[in-house]
């Protein structure tokens, strides 16, 4: 069955073909909502939400400040509305909230409060006499799922953003003249910056070090026994990032299963349980979610001695030169074959090979961090491990290839003959330790001082210091010039002197008072800013573009006419000369100028 | 610089030289003077490779008739290309002072497995593999088959320097294994065949224990090196294992099995040849009616050095006639083999004497000591006119008729065990028969006889009379050399006690015992929180290690170490734990830290070094002694005491303290390195555990630092690494531990000198 319902703001119509269409049309509404209450929000998101908002969850009787309405869980935001009325009068991205906070056991209120970034809180409350714990429970597992995805997005994006404006005055600058004053929103002044900028942020994080994984992560989750019989484990997300970076195996079961197959508490219950096994890896059930992992774990080993080791000074295969034969030298100590393991020497070995791999994973964990965002670092590491990342890349016959063996085995070998104190000095090829505050590493903490403060002592001594250097003070004549030289020279470079014809011209610094130049300065870099939103419209394309380019026009005539005009006056006033912004407005007539050939070129196609 | 030692010109490639250089240098020149043999230990990390060079270079080119060649054993590959790369650097300080062109040839000789560059012989990964593959392309036989029949395949690198690389010599340079294949490529030759044959004109040959003390191998590769050569040993400590191992022959059900196979592939070879060629069988029976004397006469000549399994008798006379037709000699063969069968049938651990197996023989089986002596060249010669391409595959009758020849030769020195299951396993039947040699002085004999000088060298060789003693020969210097430092960069601590007041110690009464392995983790986990970087911690034996690592693991106190470093640890498969050392290393780099779990006497602690961060602490747990229950050992214990009055528990405690000492050796390399060395047992702290360590390390063992607890350990630790951490210049060095020429040139300097070597 199909019916079309028209949506009251957009007055479009929308067709509905399946039963749930009633969230749809809340959908819309919504979005309409959104579209007429902010004028400048950016479109493309709104397109973006159109094409993937689905509600996820819809919980009734639910109560906000009193008022009965029903909760909407979609995939970028929460959503509530009050009863009988067709708009969301509360609605947060999960991006802006920071935590969700339920209402102890036992309490009479189910609540659910919501905490944001900006320290706001909205707190629901779930009404409902029979499920409303169910209710509760159900909202508060979906956000818990939910709200890691974008929180980790949010606050990279938040720290990015407060990172660049504490580095950059002049942004911080253009952002309080066009965001604080309201000229363009802040999604429009941070659209284009962080595209912008992503490329040098990449080597501004250069800079920072990687953190690596401890490799005592699974220690740090020391069961606890629940009194009946029961484990208890207790997960931080760090943690579990830290399992993922070192197990990718583990994280692609995750990202199989949960939460289509399990939950996540039921996949980190299985993990435990399954780790048990692992550590001793003998009886691992087939039916165990992880073995699969356990074979991963087992192949990667065995690729990794397969692999060999690119340091031929560590390769216990090839030191020993000649082996003597089978059957030849005096077997001292107990044999040990294989057929006579005891099941408690397998475990034992399955251990030593756990830990092996363990410490493997966790330090190739570490490395990959770098490969992969830290080119830079890379670099600078010793030529030997550079070769070793050569050869690791043309692996698979690394055997034969003995092409990239000897500079590798070269090197190691100078090295290994080389003693340091017999060499004259040579420039060390160190890596040098990039410190955020050195003063923290070279001082350590250190009280609070009062400054050193010289005493008059001191500076008595030191004038008389000067006075006695300069009483034997002779000023070297002969290499001096001839005074009559020296004083052409002076007049040759003083202003309307010969040499200073071309400099008559007096520059803006003389003329205008500091306090204006600046706001002069924070004028251009501001226009500048919107002009380049503007022109980067062109060629207008799409209708994304269309809309964005008549937003910009009006945000271009709105900043004309709060901060250009006002200058203006304020420049009269103090008798400047009116042409200090002469070349502002022509910028900004030649973007209305190309706004009115577009509009005029619009109106020509459309009749 | 140019040093004067003692009239002889030495140049020194280097501006600098420390002082224990010097004076190894000096006792080195005594030692060739005299012509004799000579037993030098100096500490690890003094530069003792480049002394040793640089003397005996010198010496080459100041008396050219002396010393013709420098015979350079060491006992691993990649300290065989150091030594390589050590002298290269000498021959180029020699080019740039005099201006002349070197004209010494020094070349490293390596197994085929490094040195091959047959495509795809070179692709096989072991090395007993690359032997067989390319003997089946080189065999004599095999390549005059390909003028009859083009199409069988051999080796071009071979066919090209048997035509043309033994007219035209090796020009003279350093050629290091990689050298040799590049040279090779480029001419086409093959490197293997090439070094071995350049070896013989070579000033200075470097190759491993194996190629002289192996007779097998000594016999084939060194026979011919000339007689005024200087043979030096690197790194000697396990020189008389290595003999003995070279000696000993170990026969299982399988050897036999294999064995019974080999024989039938022989009869059958034998019964085809006699139909198509047996003029040949013929030819073979002639040469065996002369018997041996080719070689006889060689080496009364003295071009060869002789071979401990093919004793001057033996070639004196021809072949017994018994088995002088190849049929008869596959039927002794096979009586032999079932005679082995049956032995091997016991149900009780049998352990007889040489004389004793003969005398059995002969009683069962009527088999003379004679043909059993002619048993190893009888075969050789056989292989060699069936034309058997792959001689690996005869692996086990070789080994079969080698022990024959072995036991049939030496009455003395060898013992015969027959044990018919392991001790541990004692339901299952695994009977092995170990013919095992008591007396390294038997490989090594020809080697001091036929060589002028000897020099046996080590950074571990304490006490040093006790080698002199059981390699039976007479040195003419003995020294052991400190080392000078300007501050003490080695800190041996002995940590006797847990903080609970627990000895700890790895006796066998107490190494299981609860409180020991707890105070063991202790020791460790509190150190990983003090040392950077690296630490690498030695048990005594695998299964003990295996023991303690699960009952830490257990105890959580691995966990917690690893809140600290990274944990690697041996395992008993090389290449796991080749990836494991490597690991280690790259977290030991990039700033992580970590631990490295290993076994003393393993593969790791014999041969690989670990310096400066890789190894800013060692611990040792536990006195590592051999395991004592083996007949093996008891046997050669006996000998030990019967022959040479060495007492049992003299050498069990020098036998552990070399290995000890060799483990904590391995951190320290060169002055600007420091390392603490902690030697976790209180056993360690009696006089005659601790005075069998080298003197280098002994004269910084303090009262102090004896059985402490590991809180006193981590007091002394701490203060040591603290000060150890703060920069250290060559100025502080200079004129201590580290001269320029005119320093060491000084009368007052010359008087100290002369203190560091303690003769023995």
């Amino acid at each position: 069955m199909t019916r079309f319902i028209q949506c009251l703001p957009c007055l479009s119509l929308i067709k509905i073909q399946k039963m749930n269409a009633v969230i749809n049309v809340i959908t819309f509404h919504f979005m309409c909502f959104l579209f007429f209450c902010s004028p400048l929000f950016a479109f493309s998101d709104l397109v973006m939400a159109a094409l993937s908002e689905e509600v996820l969850l819809v919980v009734k009787k639910v109560r906000q400040r009193k008022q009965d309405g029903t909760l909407y869980l979609m995939t970028e935001r929460i959503a509530w509305g009050p009863e009988g009325k067709d708009r969301f009068t509360v609605s947060h991205l999960y991006a802006d909230i920071r935590c969700q906070k339920i209402s102890p056991e036992g309490k009479a209120k189910i609540q659910l409060q919501l905490v944001l970034h900006t320290g706001e809180s909205t707190t629901f409350h779930f009404a409902n006499e029979s499920t409303a714990m169910k209710d509760r429970d159900a909202a508060k597992d979906l956000l818990q799922q939910l709200l890691p995805k974008f929180k980790k997005k949010a606050n990279k994006e938040l720290e990015e953003k407060n990172r660049m404006l504490q580095e950059d005055p002049v942004l911080f600058q253009l952002y309080k003249d066009l965001v604080v004053s309201q000229v363009i929103s802040a999604e429009e002044f941070w659209a284009n910056r962080l595209k912008l900028s992503s490329t040098d942020h990449f080597s501004s994080n250069n800079n920072k070090q990687e953190v690596g994984i401890s490799a005592a992560f699974l220690a740090d989750i020391r069961p606890q026994t629940d009194g009946c019989n029961g484990l208890r484990y207790n997960l931080t997300t760090d943690i579990i990032e830290s399992i993922f970076r070192t197990y990718p195996a583990v994280k692609q079961k995750y990202a199989e299963n949960v939460p289509h197959n399990l939950t996540e508490k039921d996949f980190w219950t299985r993990f435990f349980q399954s780790h048990y096994f692992h550590r001793d890896r003998i009886n691992t059930g087939l039916q165990d979610l992880f073995s699969e992992c356990a074979k991963q774990d087992e192949k990667g080993l065995k690729s990794m001695v397969v692999q060999g080791v690119k340091n031929p000074m560590v390769d216990l295969l090839s030191l020993e030169d000649k082996t003597l034969d089978e059957g030849y030298g005096s077997l001292t100590g107990p044999s040990t074959s294989n057929s006579s393991k005891t099941v408690k020497e397998n475990s034992n070995s399955a251990i030593i090979k756990r830990f092996n791999h363990h410490s493997a994973m966790v330090l190739a964990a570490g490395l990959r961090k770098i490969k992969v965002f830290d080119p830079e670092i890379y670099v600078y590491r010793d030529t030997s491990s550079d070769q070793a990342s050569e050869t690791s890349s043309t692996d698979g016959n690394s055997r034969d290839s003995d092409t990239f063996q000897p500079p590798i085995k070269k090197v190691k070998l100078q090295e290994a003959i080389e003693y340091e104190d017999f060499q004259n000095e040579t420039g060390p090829k160190t890596i040098a330790l990039k410190l955020k505050k050195f003063d923290r590493y070279s001082h350590g903490p250190v009280p609070l001082q009062s400054h050193h403060y010289s005493t008059s002592q001191d500076i008595i001594s030191s004038v008389s210091c000067i006075q006695e250097e300069m009483s034997c003070y002779k000023p070297c004549l002969t290499q001096v010039m001839s005074s009559s030289a020296a004083s052409s020279a002076i007049t040759a470079l003083s202003p309307g002197g010969a040499l200073m014809q071309t400099g008559a011209h007096q520059t803006v610094s003389q003329l205008v008072p500091v306090d204006i130049q600046s706001e002069l300065k924070h004028l251009y870099t501001a226009a500048g800013e919107l002009l380049r939103h503007f022109w980067s419209c062109f060629p207008v394309n799409t209708p994304f573009l269309e809309e964005k380019v008549v937003k910009m026009q009006s945000n271009l005539e709105r900043f004309q006419s709060t901060k250009l005009h006002p200058f203006q006056g304020k420049i009269q006033r103090e008798y400047l000369s009116s042409n200090l912004i002469s070349h502002l407005e022509e910028m900004i007539q030649a973007a209305y100028n190309k706004f009115h050939a577009w509009q005029m070129r619009r109106m020509m196609k459309k009749t | 610089m140019k040093l004067n030692i003692e009239g002889l010109l030495v140049y020194f490639p280097y501006d600098y030289i420390y002082p224990e250089q010097y004076s190894y240098m000096l006792e080195l020149k005594r030692t060739l003077d005299a012509k004799g043999h000579g037993v030098l230990e100096m500490p690890s990390g003094t530069g003792k490779t480049i002394s040793l060079l640089s003397l005996i270079v010198a010496y080459q080119k100041a008396y050219p008739l002396e010393v013709t060649k420098l015979i350079y054993c060491s006992r691993t590959v990649p300290e065989i290309e150091k030594v390589v790369e050590e002298l290269r650097k000498l021959m180029d300080f020699y080019t740039k002072e005099t201006g002349e062109k070197n004209n010494f040839l020094a070349l490293a000789l390596s197994s085929r497995k490094n040195l091959c560059i047959h495509p795809e012989v070179s692709s096989l990964r072991f090395g007993k593999e690359v032997d067989g593959k390319c003997h089946s392309l080189t065999a004599s036989y095999i390549r005059a088959e390909r003028h009859s029949n083009p199409s069988q395949p051999v080796c071009r690198f071979y066919e090209e320097f048997d035509a043309v690389g033994r007219q035209v010599p090796i020009p003279p340079g350093i050629y290091n294994l990689d050298d040799l294949k590049e040279f090779g490529r480029r001419r086409g030759w093959c490197p293997y065949y090439l070094a071995r044959y350049a070896i013989l004109h070579a000033n200075i040959v470097v190759y491993s224990y194996h190629y002289l003390l192996d007779p097998k191998i000594a016999d084939l590769v060194s026979k011919e090196l000339a007689k005024k050569s200087v043979v030096v040993f690197d790194e000697a400590h396990n020189i008389d294992n290595v003999c003995i191992d070279s000696m000993s022959v170990n026969i299982t059900r399988r050897t036999l099995d294999r064995c019974q196979a080999n024989v039938d592939t022989l009869q059958t070879t034998i019964r085809r040849i006699k139909e198509t060629d047996a003029a040949k069988l013929q030819e073979e029976y002639r040469r065996l009616v002369e018997g041996l004397k080719e070689t006889s006469a060689a080496r009364e000549t003295d071009i060869y050095m002789s071979n401990p399994i093919l004793p001057d008798e033996v070639l004196q006379e021809a072949v017994p006639g018994n088995i002088r037709t190849a049929e008869h000699f596959v039927g002794f063969l096979k009586r032999f083999l079932e005679y082995l069968k049956a032995r091997l049938r016991v149900h009780h651990v049998v352990q007889e004497s040489s004389p004793q197996f003969l005398k059995d023989i002969f009683e069962k089986v009527c088999i003379d000591r004679k043909p059993l002596r002619f048993c190893a060249e009888r075969l050789r010669s056989l292989l060699r006119t069936l034309e058997i391409a792959d001689i690996a595959d005869f692996s086990a009758i070789t080994l079969i008729s080698n022990f024959a020849t072995l036991v049939s030769t030496y009455s003395k020195g060898f013992t015969l065990i027959i044990e018919p299951f392991e001790d541990r396993t004692p339901t299952i039947a695994n009977p092995v028969l170990h013919f095992s040699c008591m007396d390294p002085s038997i490989a090594i004999k020809p080697v001091f006889e036929r060589f002028q000088s000897v020099v046996i060298t080590s950074g571990t060789l304490s006490p040093l009379d006790i080698y002199p003693r059981i390699l039976d020969f007479h040195p003419v210097t003995m020294a052991s050399f400190t080392m000078t430092l300007a501050r003490t960069c080695l800190c041996p601590l002995i940590v006797g006690r847990g903080n609970d007041q627990v000895a700890m110690s790895s006796k066998f009464e107490t190494r299981e015992d609860f409180a020991v392995i707890r105070n063991y983790g202790n020791l460790l986990l509190e150190l990983s929180a003090v040392v950077p970087d690296g630490i690498v911690a030695f048990f005594t034996s695998y299964v003990y290690m295996e023991n303690i690592v699960a009952s830490w693991y257990e105890q959580g106190i691995l966990e917690n170490i690893q809140r600290n470093k990274l944990i690697f640890i041996e395992t008993q498969d090389a290449a796991e734990t080749s990836v494991a050392l490597e690991k280690y290393q790259e977290a030991c780099e990039n700033g992580r830290g970590a631990i490295l779990l290993s076994v003393a006497r393993g593969k790791v602690s014999e041969g690989i070094d670990f310096v400066h961060h890789f190894g800013r602490a060692v611990i040792m747990f536990g006195v590592p002694y051999v395991y004592t229950q083996s007949r093996i050992l008891k046997a050669r214990l006996e000998y030990l005491r019967d022959q040479y009055q060495i007492r049992e528990n003299d050498f069990l405690t020098f036998d552990a303290m070399r290995h000890a000492a060799q483990c904590v050796g391995r951190a320290i390399r060169g002055k600007t390195d420091y390392g603490l060395m902690i030697f976790a047992d209180k056993r360690y702290a009696r006089a005659d555990k601790r005075g069998k360590l080298p003197r280098w390390i002994q004269e910084h063992i303090t009262d102090g630092s004896l059985n402490l607890t590991i809180d006193e350990t981590m007091q002394l630790a701490k203060h040591f690494l603290r000060q150890m951490a703060q920069p250290f210049r060559r100025e502080d060095q200079l004129g201590l531990s580290l001269l320029t020429l005119e320093q060491l040139q000084s009368e007052d300097m010359l008087q100290k000198i002369s203190q560091i070597a303690q003769q023995a």
